[in-house]
């Protein structure tokens, strides 16, 4: 299999630069997952890596050689379309064999790849139908079979699961997981999908506006976010940002006032700032305690309450503050026009100085260098849907 | 009146309507058919029925001319017209429609406006080259004009064809390996195969009915000529009869398949052939 590298790339139609200098490195069986606001380029940086679009400046290395002038069919790539892009007039085997048969293989060894795919990816059966026969998630699954077939080094993947229902798409995620483990393969893939992109990637590459904001395992950035926009990107609901000053700095980290007038310490290198700077504290929903022990408390008033079953969100309304996210247990009792003391802890929070950086923590989280999630090599894979 | 007697109403009016297009389109064709089984004086009846139907038109038609002959040449002629127009207007329309470069919308237009000019302003221009190609009295010089007068509208029917297939599709093509030439030929021709049948009947009808540039590169001749001009060139007995029997015989062979190609054709020509391409 293959390690992908980009130096230095950028991308302009006409005057317009829409990737502005991208330095990349994807590793040999690597799972690497851009993410980025709509619009930001992350399709564009996938096609520049399948050659679809040209270069304008920069080097793109696949397994060590520059292929900034091959084409896509002599990258070693394969490419899966958010629209699956099948041939119409052809059956599931046809359009699973078409590129080996452009390539000239012989119809031996292209009878046995094409049932091998099919095998993996449950369609043995459906081998004789027109894609206009089949469901979506079985179209989805031959866009992958014509992938899987080239045995290329470097699989694409441009949101391949954006267009089938929510119980499909959880489906064809873990397949497309257990994909990747049994392939071995190194696989770039492109989502709007928190959750696809936290379960899948092993690397995220989170791209805002042509630029690479952060890269780094899902946790790393979950846990470690570099900046203002990392940290509200990751995470859903999205990390409370409350604009604040810094009333003192020591070695053991930086205080900073919060709404209601108690004071937290939050454990950063603090070398860059002094008291009086103005700074962003940001603390995830899920790190807010509704009631209890904390090492700071805000106080504030409910003026929303959704209720999801599992969990409980609370829209509360502070000073100096427009809203602040609470998740809470499914349990809570908590009512619009409650008052809350709600808990923080310091070892939860984050601060941002004025451009948006973020004060380096002083410890590392310990699960931003866990262990991947996985599964078993005998793992079974999802059930063929029904049809 | 009560909305019930009024949509009555309309709906009589409709079929009223409709009625009458199809007798005001049809009745051409029936009148020729009538006039074709009618023989010797019936001609000049007005019946609407031939008193005593009887094919020696249609015998006539073959046993007084080279009328086989010149269904021949119509078919040649209009066959490979065909093929060349719709070869080249495939890859120019693959051009024109997916691939981006300057003046393209231009380029556009100057095909649409050369189109406009009326045949007869290019029929002495044209006749000079085919003089100077030695193609005169051969039915190559009408192969070459009608290409050049029916690609226009092929090129532009399938340029707006070719623009509506999906861009994956063809980039899923150029990451399976294929060269636009396999693109074209084995992803998008068989999508374009609705657009393909009507403009190539299209084409075939220009060409199977011209008149003027066969009447003037290959007319001179019984047996080059093909079959507008060889109907128009149709002699009676004297020279003061005009061979109505004849000629309305002759019509209506060669209108025949025409009729038989449209309805052949229109099989294809359903939508939905990409259904299943992209989404789900
Ligand atoms: N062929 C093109 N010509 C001109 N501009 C383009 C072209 N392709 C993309 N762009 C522009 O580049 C920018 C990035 O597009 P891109 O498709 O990469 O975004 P994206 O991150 O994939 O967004 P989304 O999440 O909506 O798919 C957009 O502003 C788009 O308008
Ligand atoms: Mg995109």
């Amino acid at each position: 299999m293959a390690t992908v590298k980009l130096e230095n790339v950028t991308k302009s139609f006409g005057e317009l630069q829409i990737i502005k200098g991208v330095d990349l490195e994807i590793n040999d069986n690597e799972f690497v997952v851009f993410v980025g606001p709509s619009g930001c380029g992350k399709s564009t940086l996938l096609r520049l890596i399948a050659g679809l679009e040209d270069i304008t400046s920069g080097d793109l290395s696949i397994d060590g050689s520059v292929v900034n002038d091959l084409p896509p069919s002599e990258r070693g790539i394969a490419m899966v379309f958010q629209s699956y892009a099948l041939y119409p007039h052809m059956t599931v085997y046809e359009n699973m064999a078409f590129g080996l048969k452009l390539a000239k293989e012989s119809r031996e060894s292209i009878e046995g790849k094409v049932r091998e795919a099919a095998r993996i990816l449950q369609l043995e059966h459906l081998l004789d139908r027109k894609p206009k026969e089949m469901s979506g998630g079985q179209r989805q699954r031959v866009a992958i079979g014509r992938a899987i077939v080239r045995n290329p080094k470097v699989f694409l993947f441009d949101e391949p699961l954006s267009n089938l229902d929510a119980a499909l798409r959880v489906q064809m995620r873990i397949e497309i997981a257990k994909l990747h483990h049994d392939l071995d393969a190194t696989m770039v893939y492109v989502t709007h999908d928190q959750v696809e992109a936290m379960t899948l990637a092993d690397k995220i590459v989170v791209l805002h506006g042509g630029i690479v904001e952060q890269v780094g395992s899902p946790l790393e950035l979950y846990h470690h976010p570099r900046n203002l926009f990392v940290a509200g990107f990751i995470g859903s609901p999205k990390m409370n940002f409350i604009a604040t000053k810094v009333t003192a700095v020591d070695d053991a980290g930086v205080s900073v006032t919060l709404p209601g007038g108690e004071t937290i310490k939050v454990p950063v290198n603090g070398e860059n700032v002094q008291p009086g700077d103005k700074v962003t504290y940001g603390v995830r929903p899920e790190h807010m305690i509704e009631t209890g022990d904390a090492d700071a408390h805000i106080d504030g008033e409910v003026f929303v309450v959704e209720r999801l079953g599992g969990d409980t969100y609370a829209y509360v309304r502070a000073e100096g503050t427009e809203m602040i996210t609470v998740q809470t247990s499914g349990d809570s009792h908590v009512g619009v026009g409650d008052k809350l003391h709600i808990g923080v802890s310091a070892a939860t929070s984050h601060l941002f100085v004025a451009d948006g950086d973020a004060l380096p923590l002083l410890a590392r989280n310990p699960m931003a260098d866990a262990r991947k999630g996985g599964m078993l090599s005998d793992a079974p894979g999802p059930k063929a849907e029904p049809h | 009146m009560s909305r019930n007697a009024r949509r009555l109403l309309l709906r009589i009016a409709f079929y009223v309507l409709v009625i009458f297009i199809v007798i005001y389109t049809v009745f051409p064709f029936y009148w020729a058919i009538n006039s074709s089984l009618k023989a010797g004086t019936d001609l000049f009846s007005a019946a609407f029925l031939p008193p005593s139907p009887a094919w020696t038109n249609y015998v006539s038609v073959f046993e007084d001319q080279p009328f086989a002959l010149n269904i021949l040449n119509s078919v040649y002629v209009s066959g490979v017209t065909v093929i060349i127009s719709l070869f080249l207007a495939v890859t120019a329309a693959y051009a024109l429609g997916r691939i981006k470069f300057s003046g393209r919308g231009v380029l556009l237009l100057v095909v649409l406006s050369v189109s406009m000019f009326p045949q007869i302003a290019v029929l002495s221009g044209l006749y000079e080259v085919m003089r100077w190609l030695g193609l005169i009295q051969r039915l190559e010089s009408l192969i070459i004009s009608y290409v050049i007068f029916t690609l226009p509208f092929t090129v532009w029917i399938l340029t707006t064809f070719m623009r509506e297939l999906p861009k994956e599709l063809e980039e899923a093509a150029i990451v399976d390996g294929a060269s636009p030439w396999q693109t074209i030929s084995r992803v998008f021709l068989p999508l374009l195969g609705p657009a393909l049948a009507t403009t190539g009947l299209l084409a075939f009808i220009a060409a199977w009915n011209e008149f003027l540039f066969a009447l003037t590169f290959v007319g001179n001749n019984n047996e080059t000529q093909t079959i507008p001009v060889a109907i128009a060139n149709f002699s009676g007995a004297s020279e003061f009869e005009l061979p109505w029997g004849g000629i309305m015989a002759a019509s209506v062979i060669v209108t025949v398949p025409l009729i038989v190609l449209v309805l052949i054709f229109q099989r294809m020509i359903v939508s939905g052939l990409t259904a299943g391409a992209v989404k789900g």
